[in-house]
C-alpha cells in the first residue's frame, strides 16, 4: 500500500485527537474503506505516538501527576468498579496504559517505603495480578486491555509482527533459493550493526543492486523512515552497500527518494529478482 | 653561452661535439665544479682536437648552456606567440627577458622559480628588475630580488652561484630586460671574452622594444603584498577571457612592459584597450592563403585576431640556422638535458601553431645583411620560420610522438601546416595514428562504494572496551553521513566544507579517545580514500583519445565546429596546463578538507603510519616476475592481468603517497619560503633533526636497484610534490632529489639495449619527474646544479637483476592517468583547429644542481633457506603466472586453514567449555563463583588442547592446496612442474597456517573460551525456558494457521470487551470463542511464526481468558440481547484451554494466575457466587498434572493476605480444604460445591 504524501495528510489529518480505542479504530476502517487495515491501524499508531511524544512532558509535571491521582483517588473512592483510570486517561487525552503508568507509581510511591524501580513497575503492567491494591489491578488492568497504541500486550503484538514479517521474508528468500546470513548469525560473528539479512551473494531488485534487506511491519511515514535512515539504513549502508527496506504496510511514495543512493523501498517482496548467473556456458 | 650557439651556428663546432659537451657537462661530476677547472679531465676532450679548442675556452659555461638555450629559444618565440595559447614553456634563468607570456597563467608561478640567479646579478638596471621580472605575471612590480636573493644564495646555491658564478652574469644582463638592454645588445655586438658583459642576446628583437611589452601582460591580478614573496597561487590559470591576445595592447611606455604598473591600470582597462586592439586587427587581418588542409584555416575564428596567418615553406629565412638550432635543441630533449620533455614539446607545439607573426614593419623582418649566421638577428622572423623549425623538432621527436594518444596524433597528422612543411613526418604520424591501439583499459570498480564491515577486523574483539566498540560504530555512521553530505552539497555554490561539517567532523573525532580506536578509524578512512579516489574517475581525469574518432566519423566538414564544440567541453577539464600544480581533484577533495577540518594530531600521526605502512607494503608487492616478455600469444592474456594489477598498485601508492605527503609536511607548510636566510638556517637546523616519516630515500635506493624505479618514483613524486619549501633544502631529501635527476639523466629514450627499461615506463618516469622539477616548492636551481657521480648510481642498477623496469608494465592508458597534463599537447592542437586559443599555460622552469651524496649501502642479501631459493629458481624459468598462483593458493589454503582450526578444534574446545561450566554451575550453585576465576580454571583445562591445531593444520593445507593449484593451472602444465607447484604451495600454506596457529592459539581458545563463558553466565538469568527445543512444526505443516499477533490482538479484545467498558450492542459469540481457541491450537502447533514472547503473551491471555470465563464475566452477544454465556458452553471452552495447556504450549504457563487475588476477586464480586467452573478447573488441571496440590495451596495460602469480603473467605476456606485434603476422591467435593449454590440448581453434566 504505497500512499502519496498527499493520501497520507489526508488520512493522518483524521486522527487528530483520536483516542486510541477499539471504537476510534472501527470509525476510521468505516472511514476509509479502500485501505487495508493494517496499514491504518499502524498509521493511526504512529500518529497517535507522534502526539504522545509531544504530549508527554505536560501530563509529567508534578502538579499533573498530582491532580490525577487525586482524580483517581476520588473516583475508585464513588466505585471501584467503574472504569476511572480509562475515563480519566481519555478525558485528559491521553494513553490509559501510560496514565496507568503515572498512578501506579504515584500510588507506589505512597505505599512503599523506597520508591519503586522501573522494573518493579514494568512487571506489575505485564501482571497487574502484582499490584497490591485490588482495586487499582483493576484498573491498571482494564486500562491495558483497552490501549491499543501502548502497554505490554500492544508492544507484544507490534513485536509479534515484526517477527512473523521477518519469517515470511526467510522463507520467500529460501523459496527464492537465495542464501544470506540473519540477524543472529551477524550478530554471532560480530557484526554491530545488522540488517535482518544480508545476502550472501548480491542480487538486482528493478536494476538497483541489493546486498541485504530489512523488513519492516509498519508503514514508512516521514518521521519512521527518517529515523530509521539515520539508524540503520545507512549504517547498512555504510557496511553492506546499497540495501532494500520491505515497508509491509506501505509506505510514503515521496521517501522512495534514495535508490540512486542505494536504498530501495518496497511495500512487498519483489517479484522481480536478478540472480548473478555463475554458469554461462 | 651564445658564443657557444654561435660556434655552432659557423660550424665551428659540430652539433654531436656539442651535446657530448654539454652531457658530460652535466654528469661528470669533475667537471661540474666551476671552481675546479684544474680538474678537468683529458677524457672530456677526446673530441676534435679544434672543436676541444673551440669549446674549451667556454668549459665554465657548458651547465649554462642548455638554460641559456631553452630561454633562447623562449625568446626569440615572443613575437609570435603572443596570442595564441600560453607558453609555459620558459626556460630556467632567462625568464627575466620574458616574464609575463601574455596569457601565460602558470608562469607567474613558475617565473618566480627562474630568479635563482638574480641575486647574484651584477649591478645593473637590469639587476635590480631581474627577480621581479622573472616572477613573471604573478609580481608585475619592480619588485626588489630581495628575498629571491636571500633564497638563492642560501642552501643549495651556496658556492655556485655567488658572484663570481661565471655562468651567472652570462645570462642575467639578458634576462635583464631592461629598457636599456636591446639597445645595448645592438651597439654592442657581443664580446665573448667578457662573458659578464656578455648581452642578452634573446633580448635583442629587431623589432621595436614596443613589441614585447605585451607578453609581459598576465592578467591575474597581483596584489601588493606578495611582492616579496613566491605567490601562493601561482599555479592557477587565469580564467580564458582574461588572457589578453593581442601584444599591441600595451602601450610602448611602459618599459619592458611590467604589464601594470602598480595601482596604474586595473584588469579591466587592460581589457578594454585589448578589445579595441583586437577589433582594429581584426579588420587589418590578411586573408587565409594558407595551402589547406582538410580543416585548417579557412574556419572561422572566434576572434579576428586569432586568425592564423598562412604558413609557407617557400618562405623560411635562414633555414641552415634553424636547422642547426633544431638540431641541438632536439638533442638536448634526447638527452633529457632538459627539465621537462614534454614543456618542451608543449613549446613546439605551440610554434607548430603559432598563429602569426606580432605586427611588425616589413623592414623589421629584413635580415640584418651578414648577419645570417649570429644570433644578432632574430632566429624566428616569421611564422612560415616558427613552423619550420617546429616541424624540424618534431620530427627529430619522431618517437616520442608515436607514443602519445590516439587523439594527438591524429589532429597532429591532420595539421595542415605539418602536412605542409613535412609530408613524411605525416606520413609516419599517420601510420602511427593507425598503428595505434588503446591496449588496456583499466577496468576499475565503480567508486562510492562504502568500506564494507569485515568481522575479523571490525568486530567487538577487535576493540579494547565494549565503548570503544560503540563509539567506532557511530563514528562509522558519522563518517559516510558526512561523506555524503559532502557528496551532495559540494558543488553548491557557497557551500563550505568547514562551515558544513567541520564541527561536525571534530566532535567525532573528538570521541576518539583510545588508540585502538584511532587506528580503526584510521583503516576505514583510508580504505574509503582508496576505494573512491583509486580509479581515474575518481581522481577526476578525463578520459582520452576516443572523442577525436568519434568526430572523424562524422565527417571533415563539419569537423572543426565540432571540435570547437568538443574543445568547449573539453577545455573545462583543462588540468591546469602541461605543468599544473598538485592539486587534490574530486574526491580527493574531500579526504584532504577531513583532514584539515579534523585537525587532529593523534588522527594525522595514525594516518601517516597507516600510509606509510600501506605504502612499504604495496611498494614491495611481488608484481610480474621478471620474464617472458619473449613469450608470444598466449602470454597475452597474462600480462594484461599483470598490467591491470600494475596499474592498480600504482596508482594506490601514488594515492597514498601523496596524502602521506599532505600529512607529513602539513605542519610545516605555508605559502612562502623563509624571508631570511637567518631564518632559513635556523628552520634547517631544526628539520633536519626530524626523522622522515617514511624512509622514501631507503625505498627509492632499494627501487632504483631492484630496477623497481617504475613502480618506486611515480609515487615519491607524488609524496615530493605535496613538500614545503624547505624540504628540498634537507641533505636528506636534497640526496633523493639527486637521485632522482640521475635517473631522469639516464633515462634516455633513444636508448633501446638489452635490459635498458621500456619505453612507456621512461616516458612516464620522465613525465612525472619533468613534472616534479616544476613544482613551486621544489627549487628552480635544482634541475641545472645538479652534479653528481654517475657512476654509483650505474653500477648500482647494472649489477641487479632485471626488475619491473625492464617489463612492458605501462601502457599508454596509464601513462595518461598518472600524467594527464600530457594531454595538453592535445588541446593546444584541438585549440588550433578549433580557433580557440587555449586557456592553458605551465610554468617556467628554472635551473639548479646539487652536490652528490653516495647512495646508500646495499643492505645486506637476506640469507634464505636451501629450500626457498630451490623455490624460488623453479620459478624462475616459469611463467609469472604460476608463481602467483602458488603464492596465491598459499596464502588463501593458509588462511582458510586458520578459520577451518576455528570452525573446528576451537569451536569443540569452547563447546567442552561451556558444559564443563555447565558442570561447575551445577556443583557450586546458580552464580557458580567468579568469572575470572572460572574462566582461568577452563583455559588451564584446553588450552593444551591447542597442540593439536598445528597436527591438524598441516593436514589441511596438505589436503586442500594440491587441488586447489591444479584447478588454476593450465591443464597442460607438465607433470613434474605441477606436482612441485603443489608441493611448494602446500609447504608455504603450512608455513604460513603454523606460524599463525603456533604463536595465536592459546590466545585465540582464551578469548573465545571467555566470550562462551560471559555469553553462558549471562544467558543463566533470563528464560531460561526458552532455551529448550524451539520451532519445529510437523514436516507436513504448511504454515497456514493464523498469526500469533492476530490471536493476541484478538484475545486482548475479548477480554477488553470482558473488562469493559463496552457498548450494549458489543459482545462476543460462543462460536467466536471457540474458534479464537481453536486458532491458537493450530497457532500454537504451526510454531512457524511464533517466537517466544508472542508465546508467553498467549499463554497469559489464555490464563485470562479462563478466569473471565470461570467468574461468568464474558459479555455474549446474541439473540436477543446481551446475556451469559451457557455453563456448558464454558465448561467446553475450558477443555479446550486445557488442553492448549497441556499440549500444545511450550513455555510455562502463569496458571497461578487463575487463584491470584484479581482473577478471583472477579468471582468474588460476582452475586451469587458460582464457584462449580472454578472447581472443576482446578480438579482438571491437577489431574492432567499441570499444576500440583502443594501449587495450589501456596495460591490459596497467599490469597489469606488479600482483603476479601468476610464471606467470600469463609466460602473459600469450605471449599478448597476437602478438595485438599481428599485429593483422590473428586465427586465429593463437587458436590460440596454444589451443595454452596443457591438458585441455579443447575447440575452440571458430567459427560
Amino acid at each position: 500500500m504505497i500512499l502519496t504524501k498527499a493520501q497520507y495528510d489526508e488520512i493522518a489529518q483524521c486522527l487528530v485527537s483520536v483516542p486510541p480505542t477499539r471504537q476510534s479504530l472501527r470509525k476510521l476502517k468505516q472511514r476509509f474503506p479502500s485501505q487495508s487495515q493494517a496499514t491504518l491501524l499502524s498509521i493511526f499508531s504512529q500518529e497517535y505516538q507522534k502526539h504522545i511524544k509531544r504530549t508527554h512532558a505536560k501530563h509529567h509535571t508534578s502538579e499533573a501527576i498530582e491532580s490525577y491521582y487525586q482524580r483517581y483517588l476520588n473516583g475508585v473512592g464513588r466505585n471501584g468498579a467503574a472504569p476511572v483510570l480509562l475515563d480519566l486517561a481519555n478525558e485528559v487525552d491521553y494513553a490509559p496504559s501510560l496514565m496507568a503508568r503515572i498512578i501506579l507509581e504515584r500510588f507506589l510511591q505512597e505505599h512503599e517505603e523506597t520508591p519503586p524501580s522501573k522494573s518493579v513497575i514494568n512487571s506489575m503492567l505485564r501482571d497487574p495480578s502484582q499490584i497490591p491494591d485490588g482495586v487499582l489491578a483493576n484498573q491498571v488492568y482494564q486500562c491495558i486491555v483497552n490501549d491499543c497504541c501502548y502497554g505490554p500486550l500492544v508492544d507484544c503484538i507490534k513485536h509479534a509482527i515484526g517477527h512473523e514479517h521477518e519469517v515470511l521474508l526467510r522463507d520467500l528468500l529460501l523459496e527464492k533459493s537465495l542464501s544470506f546470513l540473519d540477524e543472529d548469525q551477524l550478530r554471532a560473528k560480530g557484526y554491530d550493526k545488522t540488517p535482518d539479512f544480508i545476502l550472501q551473494v548480491p542480487v538486482a531488485v528493478e536494476g538497483h543492486i541489493i546486498h541485504w534487506i530489512e523488513s519492516k511491519a509498519s508503514f514508512g511515514d516521514e518521521c519512521s523512515h527518517h529515523a530509521y535512515l539515520h539508524d540503520q539504513f545507512w549504517s547498512y549502508w555504510n557496511r553492506f552497500g546499497p540495501g532494500l527496506v520491505i515497508y509491509w504496510y506501505g509506505f510514503i511514495q515521496e521517501l522512495d527518494c534514495n535508490r540512486e543512493r542505494g536504498i530501495l523501498l518496497k511495500a512487498c517482496f519483489p517479484t522481480d529478482i536478478v540472480t548473478l548467473c555463475h554458469s554461462l556456458a | 653561452m651564445a658564443a657557444v650557439l654561435e660556434s655552432l651556428l659557423r660550424e665551428e663546432v659540430s652539433v654531436a661535439a656539442a651535446v657530448r659537451w654539454i652531457a658530460r657537462s652535466a654528469q661528470s661530476s669533475e667537471v661540474t665544479a666551476p671552481t675546479r677547472p684544474q680538474a678537468w679531465p683529458e677524457s672530456a676532450f677526446r673530441d676534435d682536437p679544434g672543436e676541444a679548442a673551440a669549446l674549451s675556452s667556454l668549459r665554465p659555461l657548458r651547465k649554462e648552456f642548455v638554460p641559456f638555450l631553452l630561454n633562447f629559444l623562449r625568446e626569440q618565440s615572443s613575437r609570435v606567440l603572443p596570442q595564441g595559447p600560453p607558453t609555459p614553456a620558459k626556460a630556467p634563468g632567462s625568464s627575466a627577458a620574458l616574464p609575463g607570456r601574455p596569457g601565460g597563467p602558470p608562469r607567474g608561478g613558475r617565473g618566480a622559480r627562474s630568479q635563482l640567479f638574480p641575486p647574484t646579478e651584477p649591478s645593473s638596471t637590469a639587476a635590480a628588475e631581474a627577480p621581479s621580472a622573472r616572477r613573471g605575471g604573478r609580481r608585475r612590480g619592480p619588485g626588489p630580488g630581495r628575498e629571491r636573493g636571500g633564497r638563492g644564495s642560501g642552501g643549495l646555491e651556496e658556492g655556485v652561484s655567488g658572484e663570481s658564478s661565471p655562468w651567472a652574469g652570462g645570462r642575467r644582463p639578458r634576462g635583464s630586460g631592461s629598457p636599456g638592454s636591446p639597445s645595448l645588445a645592438r651597439s654592442d655586438p657581443p664580446n665573448l671574452s667578457n662573458l659578464e658583459e656578455f648581452p642578452p642576446v634573446g633580448s635583442v628583437p629587431p623589432g621595436p622594444a614596443g613589441t614585447k611589452p605585451s607578453r609581459r601582460i598576465n592578467p591575474t591580478p597581483v596584489s601588493e603584498e606578495r611582492s616579496l614573496s613566491k605567490p601562493k597561487t601561482c599555479f592557477t590559470s587565469p580564467p580564458i577571457n582574461c588572457v589578453p591576445s593581442s601584444q599591441s595592447s600595451v602601450p610602448d611606455t611602459s618599459p619592458w612592459g611590467h604589464g601594470l604598473p602598480p595601482g596604474c591600470r586595473s584588469l579591466q582597462e587592460e581589457r578594454e584597450m585589448l578589445r579595441k586592439e583586437r577589433s582594429k586587427q581584426l579588420q587589418q587581418s590578411p586573408t587565409p592563403a594558407c595551402p589547406t588542409s582538410e580543416s585548417g584555416s579557412p574556419l572561422p575564428s572566434r576572434t579576428g585576431n586569432l586568425t592564423a596567418e598562412p604558413a609557407d615553406p617557400a618562405r623560411v629565412s635562414s633555414r641552415q640556422r634553424l636547422e642547426l638550432i633544431a638540431l641541438i635543441y632536439s638533442s638536448c630533449i634526447a638527452e633529457n638535458l632538459v627539465p621537462n620533455l614534454f614543456l618542451e614539446l608543449f613549446f613546439v607545439l605551440q610554434l607548430l601553431t603559432a598563429r602569426r607573426m606580432v605586427a611588425t614593419k616589413e623592414s623589421d623582418l629584413e635580415p640584418i645583411p651578414g648577419a645570417l649566421d649570429s644570433l644578432e638577428s632574430p632566429l624566428f622572423q616569421s611564422v612560415h620560420d616558427c613552423v619550420f623549425f617546429a616541424v624540424q623538432v618534431l620530427e627529430h621527436q619522431f618517437q616520442v610522438l608515436s607514443y602519445l594518444d590516439k587523439g594527438t596524433l591524429k589532429l597532429l597528422a591532420e595539421n595542415e601546416r605539418l602536412l605542409c612543411f613535412s609530408p613524411a613526418l605525416q606520413g609516419r604520424l599517420r601510420a602511427a595514428y593507425e598503428g595505434s591501439v588503446a591496449k588496456v583499459s583499466l577496468a576499475m570498480p565503480p567508486s562510492a562504494q562504502a568500506v564494507s564491515f569485515q568481522p575479523e577486523t571490525d568486530n567487538r574483539a577487535n576493540f579494547s572496551s565494549d565503548r570503544a566498540f560503540h563509539t567506532f560504530k557511530k563514528q562509522r555512521d558519522v563518517f559516510f553521513e558526512v561523506l555524503r553530505e559532502w557528496e551532495d552539497r559540494h558543488e553548491e555554490p557557497g557551500w563550505d566544507f568547514e562551515k558544513g561539517l567541520g564541527s561536525r567532523i571534530r566532535a567525532m573525532m573528538g570521541q576518539l579517545s583510545a588508540a585502538c580506536s584511532h587506528s580503526h578509524f584510521v583503516r576505514l578512512f583510508q580504505k574509503q580514500l582508496l576505494q573512491m579516489c583509486q580509479s581515474p574517475s575518481g581522481t577526476g581525469g578525463t578520459v582520452l583519445g576516443e572523442a577525436p574518432d568519434v568526430l572523424s566519423m562524422l565527417g571533415a566538414d563539419k569537423l572543426g565546429r565540432l571540435r570547437r564544440l568538443q574543445e568547449r567541453l573539453v577545455a573545462p577539464q583543462s588540468s591546469g596546463g602541461p605543468c599544473p600544480p598538485p592539486t587534490f581533484p574530486g574526491c580527493q577533495g574531500f579526504f584532504r578538507d577531513f583532514i584539515l577540518s579534523a585537525s587532529s594530531f593523534q588522527f594525522n600521526q595514525h594516518l601517516m603510519d597507516s600510509l606509510s605502512l600501506k605504502i612499504r607494503e604495496l611498494n614491495s608487492l611481488a608484481l610480474p616476475q621478471p620474464e617472458p616478455s619473449d613469450e608470444d600469444g598466449e602470454s597475452d592474456v597474462d600480462w594484461q592481468g599483470e598490467r591491470r594489477q600494475f596499474a592498480m598498485v600504482l596508482l594506490s601508492l601514488r594515492l597514498l603517497a601523496k596524502f602521506l605527503g599532505f600529512v607529513a609536511f602539513l605542519p610545516y607548510r605555508g605559502p612562502e619560503p623563509p624571508p631570511t636566510r637567518e631564518l632559513q638556517d635556523s628552520i634547517l637546523a631544526l628539520r633536519s633533526q626530524v626523522p622522515p616519516a617514511l624512509d622514501v630515500r631507503a625505498l627509492l635506493q632499494q627501487g632504483l636497484r631492484a630496477r623497481r624505479a617504475v613502480l618506486t618514483v611515480p609515487w615519491l613524486v607524488e609524496f615530493l610534490s605535496l613538500a614545503d619549501h624547505i624540504v628540498p633544502l634537507l641533505d636528506y631529501y636534497r640526496s633523493i632529489f639527486t637521485l632522482l635527476l640521475h635517473l631522469h639523466r639516464s633515462l634516455v629514450l633513444s636508448k633501446e639495449s638489452e635490459g635498458e627499461m621500456c619505453f612507456l615506463n621512461k616516458l612516464l618516469l620522465l613525465a612525472v619527474l619533468g613534472w616534479l622539477f616544476q613544482i613551486p616548492t621544489v627549487p628552480e636551481d635544482l634541475f641545472f646544479l645538479e652534479e653528481g657521480q654517475l657512476d654509483t648510481f650505474e653500477v648500482d642498477t647494472v649489477t641487479s637483476e632485471q626488475g619491473l623496469d625492464g617489463m612492458p608494465v605501462v601502457d599508454q592508458h596509464l601513462l595518461y592517468t598518472c600524467c594527464p597534463y600530457i594531454g595538453e599537447l592535445r588541446k593546444l592542437l584541438a585549440s588550433w583547429v578549433s580557433g580557440s586559443s587555449g586557456r592553458s599555460g605551465g610554468f617556467v622552469r628554472k635551473i639548479t644542481p646539487t652536490t652528490t651524496t653516495g647512495l646508500g649501502a646495499q643492505p645486506p642479501r637476506t640469507t634464505q633457506g636451501l629450500q626457498a631459493q630451490l623455490a624460488q629458481a623453479f620459478f624462475h624459468n616459469q611463467p609469472p603466472s604460476l608463481r602467483r598462483t602458488v603464492e596465491f593458493v598459499a596464502e588463501r589454503i593458509g588462511s582458510n586453514c586458520v578459520k577451518h582450526i576455528k570452525a573446528t578444534l576451537v569451536a569443540d574446545l569452547v563447546r567442552q567449555a561451556e558444559s564443563l561450566l555447565q558442570e561447575q554451575l551445577v556443583t557450586q550453585g546458580q552464580e557458580g563463583g567468579d568469572p575470572a576465576q572460572l574462566l582461568e580454571i577452563l583455559c588451564s583445562q584446553l588450552c593444551p588442547h591447542g597442540a593439536q591445531a598445528l597436527t591438524r593444520g598441516r593436514e589441511f593445507c596438505q589436503k586442500k592446496s594440491p587441488g586447489a593449484v591444479r584447478a588454476l593451472l593450465p591443464e597442460e602444465t607438465p607433470a613434474a612442474v605441477l606436482s612441485s607447484a603443489e608441493n611448494i604451495a602446500v609447504g608455504l600454506a603450512t608455513e604460513k597456517a603454523c606460524a599463525w596457529l603456533s604463536a595465536n592459539i592459546t590466545a585465540l581458545i582464551r578469548r573465545e573460551v571467555k566470550a562462551a563463558v560471559s555469553r553462558t553466565l549471562r544467558a543463566q538469568g533470563p528464560e531460561p525456558a526458552a532455551r529448550g527445543e524451539r520451532r519445529g512444526c510437523s514436516r507436513a505443516c504448511e504454515h497456514h494457521a493464523p498469526l500469533p499477533s492476530h490471536l493476541i490482538s484478538e484475545i486482548k479484545d475479548v477480554l477488553a470487551l470482558a473488562v469493559g467498558p463496552r457498548d450494549p450492542e458489543e459482545g462476543v459469540s460462543p462460536e467466536h470463542l471457540e474458534q479464537l481457541l481453536g486458532q491458537l491450537g493450530q497457532t500454537l502447533r504451526c510454531r512457524q511464526f511464533l517466537c517466544p514472547p508472542a508465546e508467553q503473551h498467549l499463554a497469559k491471555c489464555s490464563v485470562e481468558l479462563a478466569s473471565l470465563l470461570v467468574a461468568d464475566q464474558i459479555p455474549v452477544l446474541g439473540p436477543p440481547v446481551q446475556h451469559r454465556l451457557e455453563r456448558g458452553q464454558a465448561r467446553r471452552l475450558l477443555h479446550m484451554l486445557l488442553s492448549l495447556w497441556k499440549d500444545d504450549f511450550q513455555v510455562p504457563v502463569p496458571l497461578q494466575l487463575l487463584l491470584s487475588p484479581r482473577n478471583l476477586g472477579l468471582l468474588a464480586d460476582t452475586r451469587p457466587r458460582e464457584w462449580d467452573l472454578l472447581l472443576f478447573l482446578l480438579r482438571e488441571l491437577v489431574e492432567k498434572g499441570l499444576m500440583g496440590r502443594t501449587e495450589i495451596e501456596a495460591c490459596l495460602g497467599s490469597l489469606h493476605d488479600a482483603q476479601w469480603p468476610k464471606d467470600f473467605s469463609e466460602e473459600l476456606a469450605t471449599l478448597f480444604n476437602p478438595l485438599l485434603a481428599e485429593p483422590h476422591m473428586p465427586e465429593p467435593q463437587l458436590r460440596a460445591c454444589e451443595l454452596v449454590q443457591t438458585n441455579r440448581g443447575t447440575v452440571l453434566a458430567q459427560s
